[in-house]
């Protein structure tokens, strides 16, 4: 909605400021020995995953390079750049699918020579890209695609790392919220992409439902399609069969549409939303969403994010730089750049030395760093996994002001199956190990 | 019960829908034989012109809720009399009388230039225009509440199909029209200006074209790609109808419409194939379409 004032003089600005960045790009090719460490961004640019994920995530990675360069973080990410040596941000689209990704990563590497890689909203790009960057030796976290699959197909992985969570996190968070504030709940229902992020979110969510809610039925789930827009049938196709819970991983302009649309015709009233990636429209819901909507944001990220000194730095740069709260894509992009520059701070070598590959990897590996989101730990999968905890609450718009209400967290150990352990079996057997407080 | 009424309710919303995103395709494709790829590109500058005015119109508070229609229906008809006339003067008129797959080749190209365009002039975050969606309230049918907008959308989808069978039927640039489609050698032999009733006809395609994405704004976010996600469905539609006939557009529209939404309501797991299933049968029986007619090639 506040796009809307936007003059365009605006996009006249951006337009000049990426025709810079592709000359940047452009001529940036023979510049592997200019003493820069080079990093690959990459995110979605265009396409319908651009604005909720790909613009903030490319948003939040200019603030935090321009920042680190000027040693403006707060500790510990105080030295200037990575180990003292200038960060060059090479921002790419992710738009294109698999294959392009493919081609456009072995450039990144072999003709752009960057030292890392951060990048990947998409799974199935996450998963054509991890076998890729085991053949090139190159050090690169996944920083918000969802899938299991990423290590459970890469176990042997050496340089493929992740510092967001797996989507069998958010949903059963999403139960254990429900059982903590609505444990009477009996009749749930769904509606999700037509797609394997949709399917794999509602597997998730009602097997643990099964557990955690064992007196609750599944009275309706539907599938449209990816990016359809209306969901007209749908939404009566929910509302005759009177749920107590509606749940959706829907996500960017498609969630946007559920809401208004689910609003208007009065199921958000009757049912409640529950929304596992709610926040990343926190700021253009505004009265368009029901107050008590239940919202997620893929772990403690955007609007979720905790009260520490490096959050309140970003949340003040970010909001500076674009007049916008971060919202969790780039929160977790800031995580991603936070655990590159820990891992090269950490690989033992000497100050403004850029690190190997190798070096990078075992500077990170099942290591503790400290980021905008709280402590993270790389626990899982052999050290290539980030394990942290998990966030919901209602929305609540009042006096103009959205706000988050009701929130409860859950511990990494809570949400997270035990090394070697599909989220499958954990959840088929009832959590077991599981540490809840 | 509840079910087979949300049926008919939703299946005629989603008709009305599909109707109003199909009419300008299969209009310019019966005057001008152009498959034209980049109608959901129309629909997409449609619903981002509409988006803005409407959006700026209320973020300024500058009057009452109902003007907000009346910027919705006059953002399609600007920005479809823009885009319109540019293309066609500035690029179909240099390519007429060329293969009709090399005009489908042509549009594509149109529809990937359109695109980056859109993503020049508005960005690529979303807009929203949802007041005129919201402000009309809602109707209870039993359990069933459905948007007072989406029914509206039924009787516009109904004026507006009525007004261009009106147009080509009872009025003399109608009749001149048809005769164009007939045989244009012949209209042209009559005296009949053709170039002129293909502009015409190509703007009066893509502000249906606008229009249908201008309507559409207020209950969707609006983000880029909407344009390409609907072409798909309105050559599907107007496929099933006939290319070119109007009538065809709207039986083509109601088929999928009823189809779909019965799919969603008993079993959902057919949703995405009911469509094109519908689609597969007609063309197995009639390859032409419901309401397309065979025609011998000249030699």
């Amino acid at each position: 909605m506040k796009n809307n004032k936007a003059t365009f003089s605006k996009y006249l600005v951006s337009g000049v400021a990426a025709l810079a960045l592709t000359a940047g790009m452009a001529t940036g090719a023979s510049a592997a020995e200019n003493g820069k460490f080079r990093v690959g961004i990459v995110t979605f640019l265009s396409g319908a995953a651009a604005g909720p994920f790909g613009v903030p995530s490319a948003n939040a990675a200019k603030v935090l390079v321009e920042a680190l360069n000027k040693g403006e973080l707060p500790a510990p990410y105080d030295k200037m750049g990575i180990n003292g040596v200038e960060i060059e941000a090479v921002i790419i689209d992710e738009a294109g699918g698999a294959t392009k990704q493919v081609e456009e990563y072995r450039n990144l590497v072999q003709r752009q020579k960057v030292d890392a890689v951060i990048g990947y909203v998409s799974s199935g790009d996450c998963l054509a890209i991890a076998p890729v960057a085991e053949e090139l030796k190159t050090f690169t976290i996944a920083y918000d695609c969802g899938t299991p699959r990423l290590f459970a197909d890469n176990a042997d992985a050496q340089y493929m790392f992740r510092t967001g969570l797996d989507a069998s996190v958010d949903n059963i968070g999403a139960v254990r919220y429900l059982a903590a504030t609505r444990p009477d709940v009996t009749r749930l229902s769904g509606i999700q992409q037509n797609y394997s992020w949709g399917q794999d979110s509602w597997a998730d969510f009602t097997a643990a439902a099964a557990k955690l809610l064992p007196e609750s039925e599944i009275v309706e789930e539907q599938f449209p399609k990816i990016y359809q827009g209306q969901y007209g049938a749908e939404i009566s196709a929910l509302s005759v069969k009177r749920p107590e819970i509606v749940h959706s991983s829907f996500w960017g302009g498609d969630m946007e549409a559920l809401v208004l649309q689910a609003n208007a015709r009065g199921l958000l009233e009757d049912a409640t939303g529950l929304l596992t990636c709610g926040e990343a429209s926190f700021a253009t819901y505004k009265d368009q969403a029901p107050n008590g909507m239940i919202i997620g944001a893929r772990g403690p990220f955007g609007a979720f994010a905790p009260d520490n000194a490096l959050n309140t730095w970003f949340k003040g740069a970010y909001t500076a730089a674009y007049d916008l709260d971060p919202v969790y894509p780039a929160t977790k992009m800031a995580q991603a750049i936070l655990g590159l520059k820990f891992a090269a701070e950490n690989a033992g070598v000497a100050d403004k030395e850029i690190p190997t590959a190798e070096q990078l990897a075992s500077g990170i590996k099942g290591a503790t760093f400290e980021s905008v989101s709280g402590t993270v730990e790389m626990a899982r999968a052999n050290g290539h996994q980030a394990m942290q905890g998990i966030t919901y609450g209602e929305y609540h718009y009042e006096d103009d002001k959205a706000s988050i209400v009701n929130k409860v967290s859950f511990s990494g150990e809570c949400v997270t199956p035990p090394e070697g352990v599909s989220a499958a079996e954990w959840i088929a057997e009832g959590f077991p190990g599981a540490q809840c407080n | 019960m509840t079910s087979l009424l949300a049926v008919l309710i939703d299946g005629s919303i989603y008709a009305s829908w599909l109707f109003l995103v199909a009419a300008g395709l299969t209009v310019i494709y019966g005057v001008m034989r152009i498959l034209n790829m980049a109608h959901g590109s129309f629909y997409a500058i449609g619903a981002y012109s509409a988006a803005s005015l409407v959006g700026w119109y209320f973020n300024n508070g500058i009057g009452p809720a109902w003007i907000s229609y009346l910027l919705l229906v006059g953002a399609a008809l600007v920005a479809g009399l823009i885009v319109g006339v540019i293309v066609e003067r500035g690029l179909l008129r240099l390519m007429y009388g060329r293969d009709e797959i090399l005009m489908v080749i042509i549009t594509y190209a149109l529809l990937l230039i359109l695109e980056d365009t859109m993503k020049i002039v508005w960005g690529v975050s979303p807009y929203f225009a949802y007041q005129p969606y919201t402000e009309l309230g809602r109707t209870a049918f039993g359990l069933l509440k459905v948007s007072n907008y989406d029914l509206a959308l039924v009787g516009v989808s109904a004026v507006l199909g009525l007004g261009l069978w009106a147009w080509l039927e009872r009025t003399n640039q109608g009749k001149v029209l048809r005769a164009v489609i007939h045989d244009r050698e012949i209209a042209v032999a009559m005296g009949v200006n053709v170039r002129l009733m293909f502009t015409i006809t190509f703007v009066l395609g893509t502000t249906l074209g606008a229009l249908a994405g201008a309507l559409t704004a207020p209950a969707i976010s609006v983000v880029p790609g909407i344009g390409i996600e609907v072409i798909v469905l309105a050559f599907a539609v107007v496929v099933i109808g006939g290319l070119g006939s109007i009538g065809g557009a709207a039986v083509g529209a109601l088929l999928v419409g009823l189809s779909r939404a019965a799919a969603v309501h008993y079993a959902p797991e057919f949703e995405l194939f009911v469509i094109y299933g519908v689609m597969s049968l007609v063309l197995a029986f009639r390859p032409e379409g419901l309401f397309g007619r065979t025609m011998a090639r000249k030699i």
